[in-house]
């Protein structure tokens, strides 16, 4: 049957292929199809039977003509071949090279889809990657293995964030073999070379493998890129014991490669028009991050997630918030104020901070000073808010000083340099140069002896300014 | 045996003559493991629990001749299973670190040897019934496992086997009903998980279920028997929540079903558990501790079935006796695969793309919660907690809406709350228990006869908050009259000091029941006693001033379930500040006339 080549499409739309009379096509399994001028296109079959078989073409099927279109099934599932030599190389989606250098030749080489890791088999990750971003290490730490997403809107620095965190992650105290493994679906051409020359500068070129599918290549091929890009990271990290680091992005334009897919192929939509199976589409790819237990490698994911019009319940950032261990979201209101990166706090989260940070892995202190500075942000947004009604002149006493922390907390421990590499040390010393602004009496959530070790002030000298009345509750108030 | 005709993702259609809704089949080269779920003519429709990849049409296909059902005996107890109750420990023996597919894998190990002793009274002769005990295995330490005769079993006993270690395949015992027929009873018994298992009578729940978590024991309690969901949107804490109740729950059993989520959640589980001490047996969680988990990257027709397994399962323990909690994370993911199913079926979607039957497959599902008298005249118990993932947080779809109109106790988890960092996350506005008056029972039996009222003020004091708080954020706390702002702080008092609680701090983890009494009524006393200094002309200021107010936040993580009296003791010293600053302003007021 492989060296066969059919032409039997009766019907050619929206990226489908359907074909007839077709007897035994295995489900999944590789298509090439042969347009009129002879060139050639890559498929999968999606849906197999007797009577009927579908056919995604990953090119798309514009300017099929159905009497001359030749189809070849290959009989095996979408591989793609592995070896070192894939370090420093630039691919398509479906694994050709980009960079006009030869294709991989190996003798190795697996099914792109992979298969569920056995969760008996997996390790917890509890690593700490220092990033140099206060955002990221003090309040929303990254471990070895978890998936991390940035939530982010058009026209934010989500991208040069990505490459901020890619120049910076270390482990502390450790050196070791790492890769990145870039995958970019439906991005400008911009963008792509942004990110090139960002690795080329930093000198970690020889040490990335690029997925490239720009915004005008075909839509369908989006489908497949990352689930290629994380079969080569998954080599990477298991077979060649490398600690690799994916960036996904945009996963926006994953999903609606596959909201294209599906109304094309007529599945039933469920919320904006997205299919019911988004959810499991998703954590097929995000589940790929992680350990396994008694292997040295980690696939650590941070995936690019772009909110439509800044909704972060939109099905994609919500579906992927449940799948994901946190979330780091950007908000348009910091980066207007000039604020790098514009890392929202509050609806931020590191699902696996708790046993990565703390007395053993970066300071004893760290794990409460995050739970303070969250509780005390949060209440200061709430005086923010309330100063823009009654005027900043009212505030009582306290109420200031929660105003000036929120301000030196977005221009000095949120905002920071793209160059700027700050150690969790630094990151915390920042937030004690914060917190001290603050008296004794509302920093519940530290200890008296973490108090006594790195508040500023001494205990006897709290000032009893505590003149007005406090709405002293620093949790939320329910409107 | 048949062949398949056609492959559409999940779902096989193969022409099996004669195959039964239900039943289960193997389908292809790889004999991939699936369940009928609807005929059409000489055809079936089947959904298969593993992926499809490479299946063609022609293959051949076959009929297991029963349908899915649960393995129930020794060895169920500190394991993990997938969600066709597969021990995921075994599947990594035999096929590495990646899940492999046409594997044929027992649930329960042939091997392991028993020690199977024989009910006292049970002798050849006797007429045994279905449900009846017929002896134990000391499962772990602290786990009794009770071998029951299978319902729909019964007859008089022909032979036991003498107390010894045997396997779970070894024929222990044999019995001949009324028309002859010869049963052989094994250590376990198969039971298929879409029938509910039988008891003899439904009782009422009575008796709450304590999980040590204050928002949640004393605020919404929910009863063991008994119903509970907990919705939240992403990031609100669902995931802690269900791991503290399972955690610290005071039940014999604990399911913990991983239906559709984070794979590392169920690797931390795995991973702390076993560190962890039971606080009522004081031996090892997982000992009492089963995992189903079918995570959201495993086949998402399993993830159906993996709620069923695990509730059977509880049913099996139920009937042996005992307490069993089953925690369902999540069950949206479960009415997800519904519609996946029903999408690729074709079935006409109704609300969001889910098919009509989900609000009756739902009720039926949390049905099989209960307290009941068991076959063998015993009282066990199933408790039920799903928790619900809407989408983008909204209340109002499908799944949580119906959940809502099936459960008793509803915690629901808010976002607010959760960015400004205040754990558990239930809202007291959202949340809602239709058991407070039967735990009301108990409590004021048990702990404290002034329960029902402490709660009751506290929840009042707690709205009465939420209103002036809105006032505040529109004019400032200036407009609020002292009493109002005295509101204010004792509503504060009562969210971080019994509310609040935090699950990584070893002493505030886990409040007894006396714990959370001691420290709500601590909360209340301080607030009645500012509240009565007020009356008699001490400025609020002078009251917001007291460091006692900060101490008191602390006390939960101050003094452990061990130190009651010690808390007590400080309740004295707070009343004795109080007394000193009354005498002080009514010699100020003595003075001034």
């Amino acid at each position: 049957m492989k060296e066969k080549e059919y032409r039997m499409g009766v019907r050619a739309q929206g990226g489908l292929l359907y074909m007839q009379g077709i007897p035994g096509v295995a489900f999944g399994d590789r298509v090439q199809v042969r347009d009129h001028r002879g060139g050639l296109r890559n498929g999968r079959v999606i849906r197999s039977a007797k009577e009927l078989v579908l056919v995604q073409v990953f090119e798309g099927t514009d300017d099929l003509d159905l009497e001359n279109t030749w189809v070849r099934f290959l009989e095996e599932p979408f591989r793609m071949p592995l070896s070192p030599e894939l370090l420093g190389r630039v691919f398509s989606g479906i694994g050709q090279p980009r960079d006009e250098r030869p294709p991989i030749v190996s003798s190795l080489s697996r099914d792109v889809n992979g298969s569920a890791v056995n969760p008996a088999a997996r390790a917890y990750p509890k690593e700490f990657i220092q990033t140099g971003i206060s955002t990221i290490d003090g309040l929303n730490s990254l471990v070895r293995g978890q998936k991390l997403p940035i939530f982010t809107g058009s026209g934010l620095p989500h991208n040069r964030l990505a490459a901020q965190i890619v120049r910076q992650a270390r482990l502390l105290n450790e050196t070791s073999g790492f890769a990145v493994v870039f995958a970019a679906m439906g991005v400008s051409y911009d963008d792509a070379r942004f990110f090139r020359e960002n690795f080329e500068s930093s000198g970690v070129l020889g040490n990335v493998v690029m997925f490239i599918n720009l915004a005008d290549d075909p839509p369908i091929e989006r489908l497949v890129l990352p689930r290629t890009a994380l079969t080569v990271a998954e080599y990477l990290t298991f077979d060649l014991d490398l600690h690799v680091l994916v960036v996904l992005t945009d996963m926006t334009n994953y999903a609606e490669a596959l909201r294209e897919v599906a109304t094309a192929k007529g599945d039933v939509p469920s919320r904006k028009g997205y299919p019911g199976y988004l959810y499991s589409d998703l954590a097929e790819i995000y589940e790929r991050a992680g350990r396994i237990k008694n292997r040295h490698g980690s696939i650590t994911m941070v995936p690019v997630v772009s909110m439509p019009s800044d909704d972060i319940t939109h099905p994609i950032p919500d579906l992927t918030g449940y799948i994901t261990e946190g979330q780091i979201v950007l908000s348009r209101e910091l980066n207007n104020q000039g604020i790098y990166p514009p890392v929202t706090i509050p609806p931020s989260l590191s699902r696996l901070m708790k046993d990565g940070i703390g007395k053993d892995d970066t300071r004893e202190d760290h794990p409460r000073v995050a739970s303070q500075l969250y509780a005390s942000y949060a209440r200061a947004l709430e005086v923010r808010n309330l100063a823009s009604i009654i005027g900043a002149e009212e505030l009582s006493g306290l109420d200031k000083k929660f105003l000036a922390f929120a301000e030196g907390f977005e221009k000095q421990f949120v905002n920071q340099g793209e160059d700027e590499d700050r150690s969790i040390i630094e990151t915390l010393s920042i937030a004690w140069d914060l917190l001290s602004l603050l008296p004794y009496d509302v920093l519940t959530r530290v200890s008296e002896a973490d108090l006594a070790k790195y508040h500023h002030r001494e205990r006897g000298a709290v000032e009893h300014d505590l003149d007005d009345a406090e709405t002293r509750p620093e949790t939320v108030t329910h409107a | 045996m048949g062949s398949i005709v056609e492959i559409n993702g999940p779902i096989v259609e193969v022409e099996l003559p004669g195959v039964r809704t239900g039943e289960q089949v193997r389908v292809g080269e790889m004999a991939l493991i699936g369940e009928v779920i609807g005929r059409r003519g000489e055809r079936a429709i089947v959904q298969v629990y593993e992926a499809t990849d490479s299946l063609r049409p022609g293959e051949e296909a076959r009929a297991l001749g029963h349908p899915l059902a649960a393995e129930l005996g020794p060895g169920l107890l500190g394991g993990i299973v997938d969600g066709v109750q597969r021990p995921l420990n075994r599947i990594l023996e035999e096929s590495g670190d990646y899940i492999a597919r046409g594997l044929e894998i027992t649930s329960l190990d042939r091997k392991t040897r028993w020690p199977f002793v024989p009910a006292q009274g049970v002798v050849p002769g006797q007429t045994l019934n279905g449900g009846d005990v017929l002896g134990t295995v000391q499962e772990t330490p602290s786990f009794e496992h009770r071998v029951l005769v299978p319902p729909g079993v019964c007859g008089e006993l022909l032979e036991i086997v003498p107390a010894g270690e045997y396997g779970v395949e070894t024929v222990v015992a044999r019995l001949r009903d009324l028309t002859g027929e010869v049963a052989e009873l094994k250590l376990y018994q198969r039971w298929p998980v879409r029938t509910p298992r039988p008891y003899r009578r439904r009782d009422d729940a009575v008796v709450p279920l304590i999980t040590g978590q204050r928002i949640l024991d004393t605020f919404f309690p929910l009863l063991k028997g008994g119903k509970g969901a907990v919705p939240g949107p992403f990031g609100a804490g669902k995931t802690m929540v269900q791991q503290q109740i399972a955690r610290w729950s005071n039940a014999d059993i604990v399911l913990y079903v991983g239906c559709g989520e984070r794979g590392n959640e169920l690797v931390d589980i795995l991973e702390s558990f076993p560190q962890l001490t039971d606080p009522y047996t004081g031996r090892s969680l997982m000992e009492r501790t089963l995992l189903v988990a079918n995570t959201s990257n495993m086949p998402v027709v399993a993830r159906e079935a993996s709620i069923y397994v695990g509730v059977t399962i509880a049913e099996y323990f139920r009937d042996q006796g005992y307490d069993v909690v089953m925690v369902a994370d999540s069950t949206s993911r479960w009415a997800e695969a519904l519609r996946e199913v029903a999408g690729r079926l074709g079935q006409m979607p109704v609300e969001e793309g889910y098919p009509a039957y989900l609000a009756s497959r739902l009720a039926a599902f949390y049905e099989r919660a209960g307290r009941v008298e068991t076959l063998a005249g015993g009282t066990g118990s199933v408790t039920l907690i799903g928790a619900v993932s809407p989408p983008g947080g909204d209340f109002s779809e499908p799944v949580t809406s119906h959940t809502k109109d099936v459960v008793q106790t509803f915690w629901a988890l808010s976002k607010a709350l959760a960015d400004a960092r205040h754990y558990p996350s239930v809202d007291w506005n959202d949340s809602f228990s239709g058991y407070a008056g039967i735990a009301a029972r108990w409590w004021e039996e048990e702990v404290d006869s002034g329960w029902g009222a402490a709660r009751e003020e506290a929840l009042a004091l707690l709205t009465q908050a939420g209103e002036l708080a809105r006032i505040v954020n529109l004019v400032g706390p200036e407009a609020l009259s002292p009493e109002q702002r005295w509101v204010l702080e004792g509503a504060g008092l009562i969210k971080e000091g019994v509310l609040q609680q935090s699950a990584l701090d070893p002493v505030d983890s886990f409040s007894t029941p006396q714990k959370q009494m001691a420290l709500l009524n601590l909360m209340l006393e301080i607030y009645h006693q500012g509240a009565r200094l007020l009356q008699s002309g001490v400025p609020v200021q002078e009251l917001l001033r007291l460091p006692l107010l900060g101490r008191a936040r602390r006390c939960k993580s101050s003094y452990s379930n061990d130190q009651l009296d010690e808390l007590k003791a400080w309740g004295e010293e707070v009343r004795a500040t109080f007394e000193g600053l009354r005498g002080e302003y009514s010699q100020m007021a003595g003075a001034g006339q």
